[in-house]
């Protein structure tokens, strides 16, 4: 919390959106990550898989702050991870089941989200165009479906053009046109110099979409490269394959 | 503050939509105007209401407290991955539980009092304490469910403590005190109930409302005490004080606990 320990982080520049040294974390006799060290590099996207309860989650809740690791040093977009939410102006995040308060409506949602930020935001409404929400705004999100509230976490994530997207499951609750719009939208990210770090289980979406993988079990990393090279060492030519491969080697 | 006050204004907003406290209000509104129609003078209104506002006021807060930081939680995840801090957000949160639950006290007591302002003597000063120590109650336990849904995970089990909580100090307290009373009857009582008097928020609240009623005979044993042997002043003055520690010590607490808890 220290003012000495925030300059100690240093800039923005550097090369690596997250650095995770010897992260642990236990929920009582749980031992949920076990020493994860992981540097996560800017501009790409960086695929989170393991098995449940291989710690994707309860990492992921680390980058957001909300889960603080009990040892193991933590920066996010060159800022220590210690209490300070400063860092977070940077972040876009996206749960795997977004709520809102039921009796607000859309439009209160995205002007509380706003003006919790302050001014001096650009904002990016681009997906709530795509994703026809405009007419949604209006209705309390009680009345939403699960889907179009996805639809509202999703515009939410990337109102602020944030360096890095954090999504956990993030197309689980689309239908096939938002899934490609959303897709689309993550891909356009990147080409603009965002990062993201995205946790899913549905394999094909991050052979479309990753361009590293990080391999998660036990609470720590197994695996952490570009996707290309993790084909060529299982000798697989599908993701889907490859990453059996090393739940079965690390299982041996 | 700035972040604070923001999360309370859009908590506000949500809460004061909810049927759940829409409906506190109008059974409020149709309690005293009841009451009013039944019963006639402003005076026999306030003594009626004084056990509704001692027993409804924190059982209202206890339950919709904690349910409502149960369903919120996803919603407070997502908030606390933007730029809030902790604090801020535990103080939006509980301000904007605490002020719509009392704007409902004010204006479903406070309105029929109003409107029959005109037909002879409306105990002012009565009805200020009893609205105020409304408030004090409803902040007191909704600060407790904070801290009881802070405290348990499991939702069932929350809301279980919170009605015990709510059943230990509407009932249990007092007759546990008569019974203690009955049994050490040889031995000098006084400072022992005026110090299990301060333990029970209801008790204090109870304490507030009759001293300033003069009705000493009806506040049950432990109000009876603390009338005779600190009077009238000193009285009301320890009984708003522990009453207003009953809602600091809780909300101290809470902060602690969702400063360093993991979400």
């Amino acid at each position: 919390m220290s003012v000495a320990e925030r300059r100690t982080g240093g800039p923005a520049e550097t090369p690596c959106v997250v650095a995770a040294t010897a992260v642990t974390k236990r929920f009582g006799r749980l031992e949920v990550l076990r020493g994860v060290d992981l540097e996560v590099p800017a501009g790409r996207i960086t695929g989170l898989v393991g098995p449940n309860a291989s710690g994707k989650s309860t990492f992921i809740k680390t980058v957001l702050g909300l889960v603080r690791p009990d040892s193991g040093r933590l920066t996010v977009l060159g800022q220590p991870v210690n209490g300070d939410e400063r860092y977070r102006r940077g972040l876009g995040y996206m749960p795997q089941d977004a709520r809102f308060p039921e009796n607000l409506t859309g439009r209160e949602v995205l002007e509380m989200v706003r003006d919790l930020r302050g001014p001096g935001q650009t904002e990016d409404v681009e997906l709530l165009g795509l994703f026809g929400l405009e007419t949604e705004l209006a209705k309390p999100v009680r009345s939403l479906s699960g889907g179009t509230r996805q639809k509202l976490s999703a515009a939410v994530a990337f109102l602020f053009r944030p360096d890095l997207l954090v999504l956990d499951e993030p197309t689980a609750g689309l239908d096939p046109v938002a899934s490609g719009l959303f897709k689309e939208k993550l891909l356009a990210a990147r080409e603009r110099g965002a990062s993201a770090l995205l946790a899913s289980h549905t394999l094909s979406e991050l052979e479309e979409l990753a361009d590293d993988i990080v391999f998660l079990l036990d609470g720590r990393v197994r695996y952490h490269g570009p996707v290309a090279e993790l084909m060529r060492l299982t000798g697989f030519a599908r993701l889907e394959k490859a990453i059996a491969a090393l739940m079965q080697r690390g299982q041996a | 503050m700035r972040i604070a006050r923001k999360i309370l204004a859009y908590q506000l907003r949500d809460i004061v939509r909810n049927r759940w406290v829409i409906g506190y209000t109008v059974v409020l509104l149709v309690l005293t105007e009841a009451l009013f129609r039944l019963g006639g003078s402003g005076d026999r209104v306030i003594l009626s209401l004084l056990n509704l506002v001692l027993i409804f006021v924190p059982l209202v807060a206890l339950t919709f407290g904690t349910l409502y930081l149960y369903t919120a939680r996803e919603f407070i995840e997502l908030l606390l991955a933007q730029p809030v801090g902790r604090r801020a957000m535990f103080a939006g949160l509980w301000g904007g539980l605490a002020t719509p639950l009392c704007g409902a006290l004010l204006i479903g007591v406070g309105l029929p009092f109003l409107l029959h302002a005109g037909e002879g003597a409306v105990p002012v000063h009565a009805l200020l304490i009893l609205l105020g120590t409304g408030v004090l109650l409803t902040s007191a336990f909704t600060a407790l469910a904070f801290l009881i849904a802070l405290r348990f995970e499991d939702r069932a089990r929350g809301f279980g403590t919170a009605l015990l909580v709510w059943l230990g100090c509407a009932v249990v307290y007092d007759g546990l005190v008569l019974l203690a009373v009955t049994v050490f009857s040889d031995y000098p009582l006084e400072t022992p109930l005026l110090i299990l008097t301060l333990l029970n928020p209801l008790d204090l609240g109870r304490v507030l409302l009759l001293l300033d009623f003069d009705v000493a005979a009806l506040m049950g044993y432990t109000g009876a005490v603390f009338q005779r042997f600190l009077g009238t002043g000193l009285g009301l003055t320890l009984a708003l004080a522990a009453l207003l520690a009953w809602s600091a010590v809780p909300l101290w607490l809470g902060v602690r606990r969702f400063e360093r808890r993991d979400f």
